[in-house]
């Protein structure tokens, strides 16, 4: 089966000779959800710039469907719906017009589009404000729109650039459904984000840039695997003075009732617990510091690893 | 692809887009117009007296609508395509399969629309000031149609250069405005000194506005077939130039 997204030696060095992309290799098959993570300047956006046109390459290919963004740019271009970073439409125009616009960009003929338009804005909560111009949205509904506006031409591959950013938890969640659902009908998503637990809840791969290389790939189950180590949060009864030295397990004390535990993913959390019970040391609750994928993250971002 | 899909769209969106701010775009033109006429035709021109055998109302009509359409043509492509860029909603066009002559072509017509619009509601307004002539209709719109793709154009290749809204206030001010004054506008080149007549032959506008007058009142300093081509030439040369800059990207892509 023809790939969704396939990458080879990807270069891009800017006029100021800072050099974004130092070689990227990458593949995406068909269904694919897949996580592009980094550091802010880590190359995650000129990746995506590249894909869709908005940035030139240095070097290097890129194919859409089996289709090569420079040898094929209208059939290539016709499979990719994008959802950028920042707000990039006119705040002027309805955003009906906003919708039946870009399908026309596509080639989609006007009744068609005006069809599609209503679809998407009813299927993204727009429709009532299709009038209004989209100046008047919420910073939530701007970010609708702009899914709204690149599904309005069926894209097989869907590239969102933080498309969760600054919008509250309960339209974040809403949109993950929405995604979710949208990956399961048939269609590839790449997402990049800096809020790992929604690369974790919605991502089966995972690739990881840093410094314009990729430093990680592979399916998430596979890379959290690859954690040696997991640090978890303990809320203890009877306050502490001291860090108690419990063998096999990096300890910190935090405060007087919580205290933090590294242990071995080999290790049995029991025999944590056990220890601990043998201190006279109760815990009350846990919960792991950060989410696995957010661990692996700051491992491999931090060079420690 | 279709293409002309893509390219009815860009063009609807430019003529809304100008159509819903009719009082910044269509009005002021009228009523430059309207004191040009009032200040240099009823209160000036009686003194001047006949220029070219006609009254001097008449003989500036021609060269005040040219000028507004040369204005409105240019500073509807450099806004639009400029404010595109600001915003960003440039990258709407240049994600999807519309190639950039579509988008070149779409932005340019939106200009013409706008320049022939403007073209003709000064000529109304001018119908309370003089008679309307057209000596030769077909010279008049081809003079017209090409003067307002070139400007629009022109202002296409400023807004790919310009990086703030000063950029695209600074052609039209230091360069159109004075081309167009020393274009004819206002008297004929025969009043002018030799040295002057020769000098003002190399200001590509005095061709677009006399050729409008010549297609109007049926007189014109220089010969009208050199006009036409003239135009026609820097139209496919500036149209050429425009694609060029946006296949490399200038700016539009980084």
């Amino acid at each position: 089966m023809t790939r969704a997204l396939s990458i080879r030696n990807l270069q891009k060095v800017y006029r100021n000779d800072f050099q974004a992309l130092k070689g990227i290799d990458l593949d995406v098959e068909q269904g694919d959800f897949l996580a592009l993570l980094g550091p802010n300047g880590a190359g995650k956006s000129t990746t995506i710039g590249i894909i869709n046109s908005l940035v030139s390459k240095t070097a290097g290919s890129v194919e859409v469907f089996g289709m090569d963004i420079e040898l094929q740019p209208a059939q290539a271009k016709s499979c990719i719906g994008l959802v950028p970073q920042e707000f990039n439409f006119n705040i002027f125009e309805p955003l009906e017009e906003i919708i039946i616009n870009q399908a026309g960009y596509y080639g989609i003929p006007r009744r068609e589009a005006c069809e599609r338009a209503g679809i998407v804005l009813k299927r993204l909560g727009l429709w009532d404000k299709r009038r209004g111009s989209a100046r008047e949205l919420s910073g939530g509904m701007k970010r609708r729109l702009m899914i709204a506006r690149a599904l309005v031409h069926q894209p097989k591959l869907l590239i969102l650039d933080e498309p969760t950013a600054g919008v509250d938890i309960e339209i974040r969640r809403s949109m993950w459904a929405f995604l979710a659902e949208l990956n399961h009908n048939g269609t590839t998503i790449i997402l990049t984000t800096h809020y790992l637990e929604e690369a974790e809840s919605l991502c089966d791969k995972v690739v990881i840039i840093n410094n314009g290389q990729i430093v990680e790939y592979g399916q998430l189950s596979e890379l959290v695997g690859k954690l040696d180590v997991e640090t978890f949060i303990l809320n203890i009864r009877e306050p502490l003075e001291e860090t108690p030295v419990v063998g096999g397990c990096a300890v910190r004390l935090i405060d007087q009732h919580t205290l933090e535990v590294a242990i071995s993913r080999q290790r049995s959390i029991n025999a944590l617990f056990e220890r601990l019970s043998a201190l006279g040391i109760h815990v009350l609750s846990m919960r792991n510091k950060t989410n696995r994928l957010e661990e692996l993250f700051l491992r491999l971002v931090s060079g420690s690893e | 692809m279709n293409n002309r899909i893509a390219l009815t769209t860009i063009v609807i969106r430019e003529v809304l887009r100008f159509s819903r701010i009719w009082l910044q775009t269509l009005l002021p033109p009228m009523v430059v117009t309207s004191l040009y006429f009032i200040i240099f035709g009823n209160l000036i021109g009686p003194r001047i007296g006949q220029m070219d055998g006609f009254g001097y109302n008449e003989f500036i009509m021609p060269g005040l609508v040219m000028m507004a359409v040369i204005t409105n043509s240019y500073s509807n492509v450099v806004s639009s395509f400029y404010s595109s860029k600001f915003h960003r909603n440039i990258e709407e066009m240049l994600v999807s399969p519309t190639p950039n002559y579509i988008i070149l072509l779409g932005y340019t017509l939106g200009g013409v629309v706008r320049g022939l619009m403007v073209g003709v509601l000064v000529t109304a307004v001018a119908l309370f000031f003089t008679e309307l002539r057209i000596e030769h209709p077909w010279v008049t719109v081809i003079i017209v149609s090409l003067t307002a793709m070139l400007f629009s154009l022109g202002g296409f290749i400023n807004a790919l250069f310009a990086k703030s809204f000063d950029d695209i206030s600074i052609v039209p001010t230091f360069v159109l405005t004075p081309l167009t004054y020393l274009g004819g506008v206002f008297y004929s080149i025969d009043m002018l000194s030799p040295f002057w007549r020769q000098m003002s032959l190399g200001n590509p506008i005095l061709y677009m506005v006399n050729g409008f007058r010549y297609g109007m009142l049926g007189v014109s300093d220089i010969g009208i077939a050199a006009a036409i081509g003239l135009i026609m030439v820097m139209v496919v040369v500036a149209f050429g130039v425009a694609l060029q800059l946006m296949e490399r990207g200038v700016g539009i892509r980084s």
